[in-house]
Formats: structure tokens, sequence, C-alpha cells
């Protein structure tokens, strides 16, 4: 391969976020023309809002190389949690969202046990928490739809700055996130643990520490998931957030983040691919796609990512590869 | 002489009774380039991880300028002012020039956790300024050429004001140009009063750039002094120049001429080029080179694993498709890995159902194609028996529970038991004492009496010379000799390993 070549594939692969957006944005936008109206915007980003938070948590912890399952039941548990406490226990709603973050935090400290202490593999721990996570969710409530009270279902038509609640906060934590990840020494560490853990601690970085600390964050935030989406919903059934951890994987990765480790950013990458799953999400119901058609696109979507993500290591590598002969300079 | 920077005294270390270092004294200087030699396992790397604080050495004493130096591990070497350019790079490619530079201890904004991004910047673009390397601190290590990232390495060990510097083979990945670069910098930091270790197999790149030499042969300094003393076919002659320690069975009579493995013009970018190898039906050919010279990497391709740009193979007059490794097993190839461990064997397993994975589909009844149990497992016991596994039951022991050298002879029986016509073999003997060595080099006889021909990889001469009718010798993706069992001569074989550098020194 010239030079030119390799960097035009270079290029390509460092930039199939963006392009994928854009093609996606003009596509639908060309199939339907109402698609691209602000207001449809705002109900695609506020919609995605949730999503979002959680695919930024699962953004830390896919740099580290790992993955997230449990996040869905997470923010099924808070949310519970959240409304038992106002419900049968006459909880502040702001108390018992405290408790209810306190809970999202302590599951993600679980994983982090499991995993970093146990040495047992990311996918299965956090499936395990996912399993029996909705299980302590069922027991609390005997799996009966949980009600929350009126002043917090109002929250979501608080407006802040002119923009809605939910998306407000979903902004929060992308700022927070990419302060964290691009401008303290933590977050870049982050990125060399994920590049080469190996390296990493022989560079004297605490990888166990940083790979610990992702899954509480991660915890955290599909917490505060769950609390954004009781604002819209106003009552949580058995079925919360189930699969919600696929749509936050996809977005992550659409967003550019490598299940291998190492890549991935919270701004613009999540962000972008959180509010593609959800553009495409909404254009398939613009352009009436058959109902039960749509999960097999969105299904192919999420394969889609992860086939990219692979090729791109793949190609990448290549591009990389070692020799052995003494090079000439041509 | 200048004045001593550092000293070794009567450093002795040893690995599972393996004297790896016996006795080592050496001083460095400041503002002097130390070049040091020696053959694969001579103990450079060893002697380096002692310094550096990844070993302890069993006796002797290090002092930096004169006061007890006894680092705890490698943050003790570094805060000495000790730092390390290894042959594998520590680079993080997801970050840039700068974070990597400073990726130990990023300089603060304060008591804030944020970087200080400007004064991180400022100083990192001194130290490229200090190495000559034309580039933006904020420019992803991924962007940057292999020789550029050395550079890269070498300013991260500037950062930590290091005064000693331990150069570990670092020219192996970069261009001539690259390397010219690379001279500068050491040029320019020994100036300044570094003191700098030079390890290389590139004999003319340590004639260039040191001011002494020292010279490791298995594990004690034999021979050290001004680089003007040491002209490349002494620095050869003091690194070979060993008593031959083991016995080796004689090879067998049994060449025949048909040639059984022909390889023709295979070349690789970057990896091989235009390789012919023959090997004769009968023949033992030992295939001798330093490390990373290709060896591994052209029987991988040979046998399919991966893949080469031009040429071919063939068995027994027959080709091989290329890229297929189980095309490979029925033309009649077989491959005893390096790794056995990893590679070789299902560490789980009884030892006679790893005997008989490779020869499986010969013992699947027609039809059903279910395996016959009893005559797969009479055929493993019988070959196990043959080789002398040294354990309880073939049936129900697992090869975890075997030492290294019956582990080895299982690897081997597995190929057996599928009657290979070539059998290449990549460092069967490494880690296995010498009694199970003796045992291998006699099953791969016997194995070529009986008319199979076999390519012996290994790394040390000694025992290729004792076992081989023909020694062919890899430098740097190339076959650069071949060397009938008359002409052996250790230092011609070595000469030819190390023939780049020398010739490079001519022109």
């Amino acid at each position: 391969m010239n030079t030119l070549q390799v960097w035009v594939v270079r290029t390509l692969l460092k930039n199939t976020t963006i392009i994928l957006f854009l093609l996606l944005f003009v596509g639908f936008g060309l199939l339907a023309p109402n698609f691209l109206s602000l207001r449809n915007l705002e109900i695609i980003i506020s919609n995605a809002s949730y999503i979002g938070i959680i695919a930024v948590g699962m953004t830390f912890v896919l740099l580290t190389g790992g993955i997230d399952l449990s996040v869905g039941s997470v923010m099924y548990v808070s949310a519970v949690v959240v409304g038992l406490l106002i419900e049968n226990y006459d909880f502040s709603i702001a108390a018992a969202l405290m408790v209810g973050f306190l809970a999202g935090l302590a599951f993600g400290l679980f994983n982090a046990v499991v995993i970093t202490l146990l040495g047992i593999p990311p996918f299965i721990a956090t499936l395990v928490t996912m399993i029996a996570g909705r299980g302590v969710g069922l027991l609390l409530t005997r799996s009966a739809a949980v009600d929350f009270p009126d002043e917090l279902t109002m929250l979501s038509a608080v407006r802040v700055f002119g923009i809605q609640l939910n998306i407000f906060i979903f902004a929060l934590v992308v700022l927070a996130a990419t302060v964290f990840l691009m401008l303290t020494a933590s977050g870049r560490r982050l990125y060399a643990v994920g590049n080469d853990p190996e390296a990493a601690r022989k560079a004297g970085i605490n990888a166990t520490a940083l790979i610990a600390m992702t899954y509480v964050i991660s915890g955290g935030c599909a917490a505060l998931a769950g609390f954004v989406s009781i604002s819209q919903l106003g009552r949580v059934n058995a079925g919360f957030g189930m699969g919600d951890e696929f749509d936050a994987i996809a977005a992550a990765v659409l967003g550019g983040a490598s299940l291998f480790g190492g890549v991935g950013t919270a701004f613009p990458g999540t962000v972008l691919g959180t509010i593609m799953i959800q553009m495409v999400q909404a254009g398939l119901v613009f352009i009436r796609v058959d109902l039960y058609i749509q999960p097999i696109v969105m299904g192919g979507i999420i394969f889609f990512a992860v086939f990219l993500d692979s090729f791109r290591r793949v190609q990448l590598k290549k591009l990389e590869r070692r020799n052995i002969m003494r090079l000439s300079d041509s | 002489m200048t004045n001593t920077l550092f000293s070794f005294s009567g450093i002795c270390k040893a690995f599972f009774g393996v004297q790896v270092l016996d006795g080592i004294d050496l001083e460095l200087h400041s503002g002097r380039v130390l070049g040091l030699i020696g053959e694969n396992g001579a103990g450079k790397s060893t002697l380096m991880n002692v310094m550096g604080g990844v070993l302890r050495p069993e006796r002797g004493t290090m002092r930096m300028e004169g006061r007890l130096y006894e680092p705890k591990g490698p943050a003790d070497a570094s805060a000495s002012g000790i730092g390390f350019i290894h042959q594998e790079l520590n680079l993080f490619t997801n970050l840039t020039i700068a974070e990597n530079i400073f990726i130990e201890d990023f300089p603060r904004l304060g008591w804030l956790p944020f970087i200080h991004h400007r004064r991180m910047a400022d100083r990192a673009r001194e130290l490229l300024a200090d190495i000559g390397l034309a580039a933006s601190p904020w420019t992803p290590v991924e962007r940057l050429s292999p020789g550029e990232r050395q550079l890269v390495e070498i300013a991260k060990v500037l950062a930590s004001d290091a005064r000693i510097i331990l150069f570990d083979e670092p020219t192996t990945s970069l261009t001539a140009k690259e390397t010219a670069v690379l001279f500068d910098v050491i040029r320019r930091l020994k100036a300044r009063g570094v003191a700098i270790v030079y390890i290389s197999h590139i004999l003319s790149d340590v004639v260039a750039l040191s001011d002494d030499i020292a010279v490791l042969r298995d594990g004690a300094l034999v021979a050290t002094g001004r680089v003007e003393d040491f002209p490349i076919p002494r620095m050869i002659s003091s690194m070979v120049g060993r008593d031959v320690k083991s016995i080796f069975p004689p090879p067998p009579q049994s060449v025949r001429e048909a040639a059984i493995l022909e390889v023709r013009g295979l070349s690789q970018p970057g990896v091989a080029r235009n390789i012919d190898l023959a090997v004769h039906s009968g023949e033992i050919v030992g295939m001798f080179g330093l490390m990373g010279a290709g060896r591994t990497e052209l029987v991988r391709m040979i046998y399919g694993l991966d893949p080469y740009a031009e040429g071919g193979v063939t068995i027994a007059g027959k080709p091989l498709p290329g890229g297929d490794p189980a095309a490979s097993i029925v033309g009649g190839l077989a491959f005893v890995t390096e790794n056995r461990r990893e590679e070789g064997l299902l560490m789980s397993m009884p030892i006679a159902e790893n005997i008989g994975l490779v020869a499986l589909p010969g013992y699947a009844r027609p039809y059903s194609g279910i395996i016959d149990q009893k005559r797969l497992y009479d055929a493993a016991t019988g070959i196990a028996t043959d080789l002398r596994i040294k354990a309880a039951s073939y049936l129900r022991q697992s090869a975890k529970s075997l030492s290294g050298g019956n582990q080895q002879k299982v690897v081997i029986g597995k190929w057996l038991m599928a009657r290979p016509k070539v059998l290449i073999v990549d460092e069967p003997t490494r880690g296995i004492d010498v009694g199970a060595k003796f045992e291998v080099y006699t099953i791969l006889g016997n194995l070529a009496e009986a008319g199979s021909g076999i390519l012996f990889i290994s790394s040390e001469l000694e025992e290729l010379m004792g076992v081989a009718h023909r020694i062919v010798v890899m430098n740097r993706g190339e076959i650069v000799g071949s060397f009938q069992r008359s002409e052996f001569d250790r230092e011609r074989i070595m000469a030819a390993a190390f023939r780049q550098s020398t010739e490079e020194t001519a022109a």
C-alpha cells in the first residue's frame, strides 16, 4: 500500500462516527423532510438523553477494555428504591433520589470488586449483576409497578436556560466526563490502561483502581439515567431498563469507543453515537417501517457498529506491523 | 579515564540452579558509551534487569556515585537517574507525545486534579528539541514512525533526569536514516555527560558508538577494553569461545537425494526476502540465527500460519496451497512450536489424548465418523512408551503434571503419530534438562533415519553443530549462509549470523 492509500484508509477508519452520522442525518432528511425540523431534533435528543447518560458511563468501562451489562438492571433497582422510599417511608424526593443514587454506586462497586479483586471477566460478572440486580428489584416490588408523585414527573417539564431538564442533565454528565477524561491525570491514565495494561503497570499506574472506578461511575450513571427516565414516565414496571444496556453499548461503539479498550470519547463520540441510535429509531417510525422489522434493523446496526470496531482494529494493527528486516528509506 | 559513575562488583544471579551471572565487575563512566555484547542468553538482559531493580542479585553490590545502590523495584532505578530504552517500546499509542513523556508524573495545576497543559507542553518541547525530534508535543504517538517513537522514549527517560541510559537493541525496527538520527542523539547525550550502555547484535553499530566494550559469555564477563582493541573478529571470537558441555547422539547416516521439503523464493515484505531452502529425506537441517532474525516467522509462513507474498512450498514434490495449516498437515508437514505451553498442548487433557489429537481423522470409523477410542489409545500409548515419557498412566495423567522435558516429548509424539514427511521443531530443547535434551535429539535422529526430513530451529549453536547434517543461518529475514557438517565452524557460523553488521562496516 502506498502512503496515500494508507492515509485514506486511516482517515476513513478514524472518522467513521462522523461519516455515519452525516449519512444517517442526510439520508433520513431526504426520505422524510419533516425529520430535520428543530422540534423533531429536540425530541430526538430528549428521548436519547437517558440512554446517553448510561452510554457515557459505558464509555468509561469500554475504555479499559471491559463491558457493563448490568446497567439496565441497576437503572431499574435505583428507580424502585426511590419510588418505594417515597411511597412507603415518606422520604423527601431529594433524599430518596440520593439513596437511589447510592444504590447505583453500590452495584457499580460490587461489579468493580468482583472484576478487579476476584478476577472474574467483566462480561460474566456484570451479566450476573444484571440478572441478580433485576431479581432484587422484583423482590422489592413483588413485580408490581411503582408510581411516582407528580412533583417528580413535573420535573420533566422544567427548563434550564431554555433547555429541557433531561437534556441539561445529559449535557452536564457529558461535560463532567469530558473534563475528567481529557484534562485530568487519571483520565489520561485511563486511556493508557486501555491501550496497554501491562505497560501501564510498568509506568507505575494503578490500573486496578482505575478499572474499579469505571464500574462505579457506570453504576452511578445508570442510576441517574433511571431518574431521568422516571421523570418522563412517572411509573416503573418490571421491564424498566431491560435491554437498555445494548442501546448504550451500541451508542458508545457507534461513537467510536472500542470494545478492545483505549479508544473513545464522551464528547463528541458517545454523544453522536447516542443521537444516531435514537435517530434511527425515530427515523424508522418516520418513514413507516413495519414495527416488527425495527428490532431487526436495530440489531443490524449494533452488529455493524461492532463489526466496524473489529475491522478498524485489525486494519490499524496491520498498518503498524513490526518489521524484521532492516528497512529501506524509500 | 573519567570519573566512575556506576559500578558493579561481584554480581551473581542464578535461575533454578543455573548460574546466569557469575561475578560481574563492571564500571560505567559519565560521558562514555559502553558497548555490551554477547550471544543470546549470555546474561545481558539479566544484568540490565539487576541494574533496573527488576531482579535482585544473590551476591555482589552496585554503587552509584560511590553510594550503595540497592533498588527495590524499577521506580528506584528511575529515581536514581537510570533510564532504559527497551527493544519493545512502552508507549501508549492513543496518547500524545507530551502525555507519554509525563504519564508517570503529570505536572498539575496547583492542588487541582487537572493537568497543567501549558507547562507540560513547554517542557516536552524542550525535551523534543534536545533530541532533535521536530514534532508538536500534541502529536498522537500512533502517527509517529518507529524511529520517532524511539526518540520519544528517550525524551521520556530524559524527563526524569537520567544520568545513565541503557539501550537494548534500539535499532531493530528502525530504518538506516532513523538509526543515524538515533546515533546523533546518543552522541549528544554522551557529550552532556550521560553514561550510556549500548546493547546490540549489530556489531558495526556497537563499534561506531562505543568507547568501551564488554563481552559477556555464559554469565561471565570474558573480555573488556577500549573499542580500538576490539576489531569485529575479536568480538565474535570472545563471544563464542565456549567449551562443549553436552554430548550429542551422532546424526544418522540417512540423507537421501530427494528433497522432501522445498521452499522456493519465499518473500513477504518486512519479514522475509527470497528464501530458498531444501530439506532432504533423512536429513536434519539446523536453522540458526540471532534473536529476531526471522526464523520463527519463516517457519510459520512455511506451515501456513502466516501469509506470504511470493514464492512457494512443496512437500515431496507436491505444492502446498499456503496460508492453510490443515492442508500442510494433510501434505505431511508437522510443526512443533516454540511455546509448547501456549500452543502445543491441551494441559488439562490426558497424555494419550494429546498425542492422538493430530491423527484423529485417521482413527475415525468409516461412515459414522466416530473415533475408534481403543485403537487410538493403543497407538498413542505405543508412541508414549517409545518416547519414554515418564508418567504413571498415559490415559489418566494430564499433560500439565509432566516435567518440561516430558511435555516436549508429548508434543513431538503428537506429530510422530501423524507420521509426518517433514517435521519442523522450533527451539525444542529450551527449558528442559540435559537428559531430556538427549532424548529429544535421539527421537529426532530416529525420525530422520526412518526417512523424514527435519528442520531444527535453535538459538544454541552447540546443539545444532551436534545433531544437524547441515546448518543454515538467517539474518534479518534472509538466509545468509549454509554449512555442511564438514564445514562446521563456530566462528564462521556466528560471523554469518552477524553478517550484516560486518558487511556494513566494510561498506
